[in-house]
């Protein structure tokens, strides 16, 4: 029985060892939410506290003491409602400026972020490194380095998750999505994905790992040779035929892509749209619903014939070309 | 009070057994036998509901999962939300104490419109029974949030009969919520003004024009969602056009009000115990009387704080932060309140108000730690965790189950005319308070480690606190069958009540327990505040 | 009691109120109530249609131009008769005219009802349903913009096919206001269930002039407008 005790005792304890009360901080914005959680949980300890101990102190000196007693009716000062409506305002105003300032500046990804490219499908992830490597439910990512992940689904909503460094974004079907993180320290950190996508949701999980910037450059380096992602992105572009249409001598069909991305462009409808990655997406998809002036819509749909992760290389080429023009151009 | 005279001798009918007989129940046009009706059916939910959560935590017991596929998992999780949302919280007080109270408290003979009032509850089990097919045959495993495109193109489950079930549903609680808003304004006695009504009624009249307002968006919303399944014509498929969020946005203008639709009630039930409880007037009556209503009226702007991480405009964000912070400060001064009623009253610990405390304390957490998901900051860490899980179990159970629980054992002598063992009660209301936390309070720690939602299976290394919640589901499991036990036990065998065991204030205390068919013998002519325990020093 | 309370009064006074008046009262509100609900059932397809429209504007317009709008602007006319015959028969009501006047009107109102269903139905859907029009049933509308058109059908149909249900509830409750005029039910003091019906006849009326201009007359129907 002793024994019995001693050893439910001693997996308990080893239970308690496995069992962490926060998780890990590996990544630049991690300790600021974390501070911002532990004001919250402060707040939250110090208001229930209050409350209980009001409530029990009451419970105990004004309990029934006669069962015909009456409780003495007391009148409603004015000042105690201010004071309890306003103390919460105040609080709670503080708590929108502190979160918010914080969301705003946590949402920006620094200019210089190396972009790694994420397409969610039932039920694992697929992501693809610029440089070429693709991989399934693993992220390599140099420790020290801005990381910006553009992401897009395949089919229903998922949400990609990397509770160690305190960010989360919904992967939506039809569009792109972007989150960014730095890591600070190298590690192996969960991924989770966090929308329910059905029968497998709880299997579509990863492992982030963060590695000093030598062992990732061995890393990348290692494995099969792949071309880079715009190198692909070139092949489907001659493969479907693009350059004739789109190239500088192909007279005026269509607008060349050279130098195209990042820029400002104006619509038939006068309005000026940025050419971005979900615009591209869309010219490719629904060219109809893409009006340049000075061109006639005569591009055919290309859905149902290049698929997401095609789409993300032909963008990593459209994006390329404008960098080549420029060294072109020198 | 006008009828506050005893009458020497009762004349033994009342609602109860006026008539006899499966028709007399079936057809009855009495708001308080209907009242019964609803009760019988959300218990059956509730139970069914319960039983989902039991098997639910069973499973996870163990990080590969101790008994079922993923599959099943997804279907029982899916079930207990949806009966328990659909089927069980939204009607819970509303429809059984709401149907059963509002015209005894504002001395009427009865709603305003009684057939309105029957049809409702076909409604309704129209719309379980529609909901209960479908977890039968073959169930349902989108969630109770429905999103697509995974509900409208890749599940393979019955999600159109369960929609059905919720669109049907839906038109009970908006012929309740117009039912009772036309009662509230129309049929007060004479003397009844409005600053003078409980603040119950304050709740249900809050609670329904959410009713009114919310339900059609919900119900043309599942409508569309039923077409894009059956006609696959693309309204949430973003490969021709659609929007899935479009979806969510409509939802959410529904189902964050329904969280207040779950919680007003409770809110008005706990006024009432407080103040029965502790021998006096609410403090501040009219900030608890409008705290609801404008708790009702922010409801509707917040629903975009579901939608954080979705990719929403970064201002969008901000505004849907701000004004969910917004929604904290009447629930803040609705507890300061309650807790300063109690200052200088005369309390007793009877089972009720055992209640009505373990409600302020969780919903106090429950309203606490919905800061860290209005924060933006910490939302996009806790949003689809079981950080938010465990929240809204504080509110959704904590506070409106708790509530409902302080609310059924209150009037339940009034209900029935017998007394129930208050020892059992108070025993039951400990075990549930301490069940309910330790199945809950883990999952905040769980969700902020970061483990998602709506999984089967988990990384190991969060075993320790799912254990811990699952053991505490299964004392929270037994804590509810008591009372079922000795509520039956009651009807039979417990010594009669009279009119006001309680010794409370209100005009469903004047009249007889069980109540006669008409409420009343005559219409009461009211000349005084509520909750006025100054004016009589004698109680029963 | 109770039976006594539920069924012997005349003039279809409920036990539960205290008078004829406030039972007018409550009838009046509760059907305000229903309207503001039936705006927000109506309000959430408006609300995704017009989402959909700005993020689909050509397409709509195409769609638009498919409808046959001379049937649609002749069903608006039926229905603004019908709503001026129905205040004829409650005014007739009210002034204590004959039972055989308030029939008269109630009835021509049911006539342009199922005149206004009528011409839906036959000019309309059928005459779609011909060309292929109708999404998820019958499709082969292949032109310019075929997925936005797809979506723009889509709502038509639905917006239009709830009001529809709501013009035959219209018709049903019409139908019994005759039995119950022709059984002498109301009076100049008691016709509070054909006033309340009127308020849901007009309400189903101005939704459907709303109907009308969003889905018939967006983006210019004639050249050069």
């Amino acid at each position: 029985m002793m024994g019995f005790l001693q050893s439910g005792f001693d997996s308990l304890a080893a239970m308690a060892a496995m069992m962490p009360l926060q998780p890990p901080a590996a990544s630049t914005i991690a300790n600021s939410v974390d501070q911002l959680y532990l004001m919250l949980s402060g707040i939250t300890i110090f208001f229930s506290v209050l409350i209980f101990s009001i409530i029990f102190y009451f419970m105990l000196k004004y309990r029934r003491k006669s069962p015909n007693e009456s409780g003495t009716q007391t009148h409603t000062p004015m000042s105690l409602e201010l004071t309890w409506t306003i103390i919460p305002s105040l609080i709670c105003v503080g708590l929108f400026v502190w979160s918010s300032s914080l969301y705003v500046r946590n949402g920006r990804p620094p200019a210089s972020s190396t972009e790694i490219f994420v397409i969610g499908k039932q039920w694992m992830w697929h992501l693809q490194h610029p440089e070429g490597p693709r991989e399934i439910n693993e992220l390599h990512v140099p420790v020290g380095v801005p990381v910006k992940l553009t992401m897009t689904s395949q089919d229903v909503i998922h949400d990609f998750y990397i509770p160690a460094f305190r960010v989360k974004k919904d992967v939506l079907p039809g569009r792109y999505s972007s989150i960014w993180f730095q890591p600070t320290e190298t590690g192996t950190f969960h991924l989770f994905c966090a929308q329910y996508c059905g029968t497998n949701h709880s299997e579509m999980i990863g492992w982030v790992y963060v590695m000093s910037p030598t062992d990732y450059a061995v890393w990348l380096a290692g494995g099969e040779k792949t071309e880079s992602m715009a190198a692909q992105g070139e092949r489907l572009y001659s493969q479907f035929g693009c350059g004739n249409c789109h190239s500088p001598e192909a007279g005026s069909h269509a607008p060349s892509l050279a130098g195209i991305y990042g820029k400002p462009q104006k619509m038939q409808s006068g309005e000026t749209r940025i050419v971005d990655e979900a615009l591209i997406r869309q010219a490719i998809y629904f060219p109809n619903s893409v009006h340049l002036p000075n061109y006639q819509s005569i591009m055919p749909t290309y859905q149902g014939q290049i698929d997401e992760e095609q789409m993300l290389q032909l963008i990593a080429y459209v994006k390329s070309l404008g960098s080549e023009e420029r060294m072109n151009g020198k | 009070m006008s009828t506050s005279q005893e009458k020497p001798v009762e004349s033994g009918v009342n609602y109860l057994n006026a008539t006899y007989g499966i028709r007399s129940w079936l057809l009855t046009l009495d708001h308080k036998r209907i009242g019964l009706l609803y009760l019988g059916s959300i218990t059956l939910m509730f139970f069914v509901g319960g039983m989902a959560a039991v098997l639910m935590r069973l499973h996870l017991t163990e990080p590969q999962g101790a008994l079922f596929e993923p599959e099943t998992y997804n279907k029982l999780f899916s079930t207990h939300g949806i009966i328990m949302v659909f089927f069980f919280l939204v009607p819970s007080i509303p429809a059984t104490l709401g149907n059963f109270l509002i015209p005894l408290m504002i001395g009427a003979r009865d709603v305003a419109f009684p057939k309105l009032n029957l049809m409702s509850w076909y409604i309704f089990i129209t719309g379980a029974a529609l909901a209960l097919y479908a977890t039968l045959s073959g169930g349902v495993d989108t969630g109770w949030t429905f999103y697509p495109p995974y509900s409208s193109l890749y599940s393979h489950t019955q999600v159109v009969a369960v929609a059905l079930g919720v669109f049907v549903a839906g038109f009970s609680s908006i012929l309740t919520g117009l039912n009772f808003i036309v009662t509230i304004h129309k049929m007060r006695a004479p003397g009844m003004t409005w600053f003078r009504l409980p603040l119950f009624i304050w709740a249900m009249y809050a609670t329904s024009l959410i009713f009114v307002l919310g339900t059609p968006v919900i119900a043309i919303t599942l409508f569309l969602l039923g077409m894009e399944r059956i006609l696959h014509v693309g309204i949430f498929d973003p490969s021709v056009g659609g929007d899935p969020l479009l979806f969510q946005h409509l939802f959410w203008f529904y189902s964050h009000p329904a969280v207040y639709i779950m919680i007003l009630p409770g809110m008005g039930v706990v006024s009432e115990l407080i103040t029965a409880f502790s021998r006096k007037k609410i403090f501040g009556y009219a900030f608890v009387a409008f705290s609801s209503l404008s708790i009702a009226v922010i409801s509707f702007v917040v629903w975009g704080h579901h939608m954080f991480v979705t990719g929403q405009s970064i201002y969008a964000g901000l505004v849907f932060s701000v004004l969910s912070f917004l929604v904290a400060i009447p629930s803040a001064v609705k507890v300061f309140n309650w807790t300063a009623t109690l200052y200088k009253g005369s309390i007793s610990y009877e089972a009720p108000m055992l209640y009505a405390l373990g409600f302020i304390g969780l919903f106090t957490i429950g309203g606490l730690t919905g800061l860290f998901l209005a924060a933006l900051a910490t939302d996009v860490h806790l949003n689809g965790t079981y950080f938010i899980v465990a929240h809204f179990h504080y509110v959704m159970v904590g506070g409106a189950v708790m509530a409902y629980m302080g609310g059924l054992h209150f009037w339940w002598p009034k209900i029935t005319g017998r007394l129930y063992p208050d020892l059992w009660a108070r025993i039951a209301a400990a075990i549930i308070f301490i069940g309910f936390n330790l199945t809950f309070f883990p999952q905040f720690v769980l969700g902020y480690l970061g483990m998602p939602r709506r999984y089967a299976i988990y990384p190991a290394e969060f075993q320790v606190l799912n254990v811990m919640s699952s053991a505490g589901a299964s004392i929270l499991g037994i804590g509810y069958i008591i009372p079922l036990v000795y509520f039956i036990w009651s009807m039979r065998y417990g010594p009669p009540a009279g009119k006001n065991p309680w010794g409370a204030k209100g005009l469903e205390w004047t009249t007889q327990s069980p109540p006669l068919t008409q409420n009343f013998e005559e219409i009461p002519i009211v000349t005084e505040d509520a909750y006025n325990y100054a004016s009589e020093a004698a109680h029963v | 009691m109770s039976e006594l309370a539920h069924g012997a009064h005349p003039q279809g006074f409920a036990h539960q109120f205290e008078d004829v008046e406030q039972q007018r009262d409550a009838g009046r509100l509760g059907m305000w109530v229903f309207l503001v609900t039936e705006i927000l059932f109506f309000g959430g397809m408006f609300a995704s249609y017009t989402i959909y429209r700005a993020l689909h504007y050509e397409s709509f317009v195409t769609g638009s131009h498919l409808l046959k709008v001379r049937f649609g602007a002749t069903n608006t006319y039926v229905l603004i008769g019908s709503s001026l015959t129905m205040a004829l028969a409650i005014r007739a009501a009210q002034t204590g005219k004959k039972k055989g006047q308030i029939i008269f009107w109630l009835i021509l109102t049911m006539i342009l009802g199922a005149a206004f269903i009528g011409i839906k139905l036959h000019y309309e859907w059928f005459r779609d349903y011909q060309e292929g029009l109708i999404p998820g049933v019958q499709w082969f509308y292949n032109g310019p913009h075929a997925p936005g058109v797809k979506m723009f059908m889509c709502f038509y149909f639905f917006m239009t096919g709830l009001h529809a249900i709501h013009m035959v509830a219209g018709l049903g409750i019409l139908t019994v206001l005759v039995i119950m005029t022709a059984r002498n039910k109301f009076s100049p003091e008691y016709y509070a269930p054909l006033e309340i019906s009127g308020l849901y006849w007009h309400f189903v009326d101005i939704v459907w002039i709303f109907l009308f201009a969003l889905l018939y007359l967006i983006g210019g129907r004639y050249p050069g407008s």
